[in-house]
């Protein structure tokens, strides 16, 4: 369990993203602790090398004016001023580099390099560690050599504690960065574990499962916010599916039960028992009729939702489409005893297709048909308006309740009131689909009394119910 | 009448013809588009039913060559897509009529039979006359036994539309098409009111109706004593 735990932390993007960033950090550690190195070591080296110069210069001058003896007095007073601790170095060797004066007790061992400079090892007396020393050599006149160099051990000191400084520097920048991601990373992990789960049971199928939310208003909760909207959604879609699909069901099977019952009869008429054969047969296939009309209207609309038909616009004249539609259903509403006004804008012309545009109205009209009763009226006509052309049709009848306007335009949906009434439901959801094809808002509001729908081209597609 | 079916199913093939031989027709069937071909060829047919769809050679393609060769068979296309462009594709492309499956058998009789019509009666005719019904298309004015009928510029084409297809069914979908020029599926029977309307000014106060009404096709517009022979 713990090393699954692990196996995850190490592969969650914000560890990752740590180990990344603790490298750079102890890079740039690196780099700039090696500059600190380099320019504190360097200058405690060329001073040591200044300061041996000037000795030795000073010391073979000594030589020249005092001779022998007044160098070993002059080193002599030196090295007795020198505190205990003190590092400088002096040694005067004769030609076979035997000591003859200073404080080392033998020449170091090693070769000097072209400019006379030599480093050596320098061992304690006290048994001390040993350390670097730094000298320079220079031939005095009569086979005399003359050393003069300081001991190192401070700028050794100085180096190790650099050198500490830097590894440690760099080890607790790993670190920090380490324990950093893995906490930054553990809080990512369950955060995304939370999301995880959750799509997984909406995976599963509970569609109602939501994604808590942490009001931290980061980039993880608006992506949570994101997810919650979009399951939102989606659940409403299924359930809009779920919902066609049952009305569907009912709305066929009634039909398909009749079909059946008269066939049955028909089958059985062979008897000679009530109605005629024939008009068993006309009523299956009025029945037949019926549900192919359903499904072609089904399929009608699927097809114009799927947009193909757009390669077919024109330029529609609206004015004379309405006066169109109210000629033809004129006669109709008339006997319906509804009486019908028509005042169409004129000039007015949509970029559109002719046919649907003409179903569309024609179906409203079909609704007003069905659903007003006698003695109403409906006034169709077209306006221009500011994004550019409405088509209205409103009626005096019962009119839609303001929650159910949006799903009436759903297959299949009916309001309770006309369940009895002849139609399918499909009317408005052809409406809507020619609408959303034309890029049209479809706005069913209240006529007081009645519904009003109003097609307003030109405006970008949306469904809109008003109060 | 002489008709050259090419469809490739079977069922519709065979339902096409038993339906056309039972309304008195002579039927000649292919199943594909080639043989459908080198048989719409020959032009001893009156009318032909060519499906969308075909193995071997498309529908549209056979048309195609039919009116290469130089015939002018009238084609009606028999398709199961509904769309207005296919629609525009089939008829520019040589088909005369258009007719979407599933379709009612009455339709598709009823539109072979306007279709062998349109090329029977002369569309430069000046004058109609069915019974004692007179129309004079130059003057748009209509008589019935003598007797001036008022019409509306609308019910003047409807019944214009009947006349030319005096003694043969049109469907309601016909009427909208030709009559109105839109292509739609009307959820009530909008159509049925303007021909009861129709019917009223003419046949009112005559003894012999002349509209009739086709039970699951149409209209018929006649002579009565064509009924009863």
């Amino acid at each position: 369990m713990c090393f699954v735990h692990l196996k995850k932390l190490l592969r969650s993007s914000p560890f990752r993203l740590a180990v990344a960033y603790a490298s750079l950090f102890a890079g740039s550690a690196l780099l700039l602790l090696s500059f600190v190195y380099w320019s504190t070591a360097g200058y405690l080296l060329r001073q040591a090398d200044e300061t041996i110069e000037a000795e030795i210069a000073g010391l073979a001058e000594r030589y020249r004016t005092g001779g022998l003896v007044g160098l070993t007095r002059l080193i002599e007073r030196r090295l007795a001023r020198q505190q205990p601790t003190g590092s400088s170095l002096y040694l005067v060797a004769d030609a076979a580099y035997r000591p003859r004066v200073g404080n080392l007790s033998a020449w170091p061992q090693v070769e000097a390099d072209s400019d006379g400079w030599l480093n050596f090892r320098l061992g304690q007396p006290e048994g001390q560690e040993t350390h670097w020393a730094r000298a320079r050599q220079f031939r005095l006149d009569r086979g005399y050599f003359l050393l003069a160099g300081r001991d190192m051990y401070e700028l050794d000191s100085i180096r190790v504690t650099v050198v500490q400084t830097i590894v440690w520097g760099f080890a607790l920048t790993i670190v920090l960065a380490l324990v950093g991601g893995v906490l930054v990373g553990r809080g990512r992990i369950r955060r995304v574990s939370v999301i995880n789960r959750a799509i997984s049971d909406v995976v599963a199928g509970d569609l109602t499962r939501r994604i808590p939310t942490d009001a931290t208003g980061d980039d993880i909760e608006q992506l949570t916010n994101n997810l919650n909207r979009m399951l939102a959604e989606l659940e409403e879609q299924v359930d809009a599916v779920q919902r066609v699909s049952d009305n569907i069901a009912h709305d066929l099977r009634t039909p398909l039960a009749r079909l059946r019952t008269r066939l049955e009869l028909l089958r059985e008429s062979e008897i000679g028992l009530g109605e005629s054969r024939y008009e068993l047969a006309e009523r299956a296939v009025v029945e037949a009729d019926g549900l192919l009309a359903t499904f072609n209207a089904l399929l009608r609309i699927a097809r114009i939702e799927a947009g193909r038909r757009r390669q077919e616009f024109s330029r529609v004249d609206i004015t004379r489409l309405i006066h169109d539609v109210a000629e033809l259903y004129g006669p109709l509403l008339d006997e319906a005893g509804l009486r019908l006004d028509t005042q169409p804008e004129s000039g007015l012309t949509v970029v559109g297709d002719r046919d649907l545009l003409f179903q569309a109205v024609a179906n409203l009209i079909d609704n007003v048909l069905k659903h007003v009763p006698s003695g109403g009226s409906v006034t169709v006509t077209s306006r221009c308006s500011p994004s550019g052309v409405d088509i209205v049709v409103a009626d005096n009848g019962p009119g839609v309740p303001v929650d159910e306007r949006i799903r009436v335009l759903e297959r299949f949906y009916r309001l309770d009131a006309s369940r009895t009434k002849p139609g399918a439901g499909l009317g408005l959801s052809l409406v809507a689909a020619v609408a959303k094809l034309h890029d049209a808002t479809l706005l069913l509001s209240e006529n007081h009394p009645g519904l009003q729908v109003v097609l307003c081209f030109g405006s970008g597609f949306t469904v809109e119910k008003e109060a | 009448m002489r008709i050259l079916v090419i469809e490739d199913d079977s069922e519709t093939r065979e339902y096409l013809n038993r339906g056309l031989s039972e309304a008195g027709h002579v039927v000649d069937t292919a199943d594909n588009g080639n043989s459908g071909l080198s048989l719409a060829c020959d032009p001893k047919y009156d009318v032909m039913v060519i499906d969308r769809m075909l193995p071997g050679c498309d529908g549209l393609a056979v048309i195609q060559a039919v009116r290469d060769a130089g015939l002018s068979t009238p084609v009606l296309i028999l398709s199961a897509l509904g769309e207005v462009n296919d629609r525009v594709t089939g008829l520019q492309q040589g088909g005369d009529d258009y007719l979407v499956k599933p379709f009612a058998f009455s339709e598709l009789l009823a539109r072979l039979d306007a279709l062998v019509r349109r090329t029977d009666i002369e569309s430069t005719a000046t004058r109609l006359v069915v019974s004692d019904l007179e129309m004079d298309l130059l003057a748009r004015e209509v008589t019935r036994a003598g007797q001036h009928i008022e019409l509306q510029p609308r019910e003047f084409h409807l019944l214009e539309y009947l006349m030319r297809h005096q003694g043969h069914v049109v469907t309601r979908t016909m009427l909208l098409e030709q009559v109105w020029d839109y292509n739609f599926d009307p959820q009530t029977n909008v159509i049925d009111v303007h021909v009861s309307r129709l019917r009223r000014k003419i046949d009112r106060g005559f003894d012999a109706p002349l509209i009739q009404t086709v039970r699951g096709a149409g209209y018929v517009l006649r002579a009565s004593e064509e009924i009863t022979s």
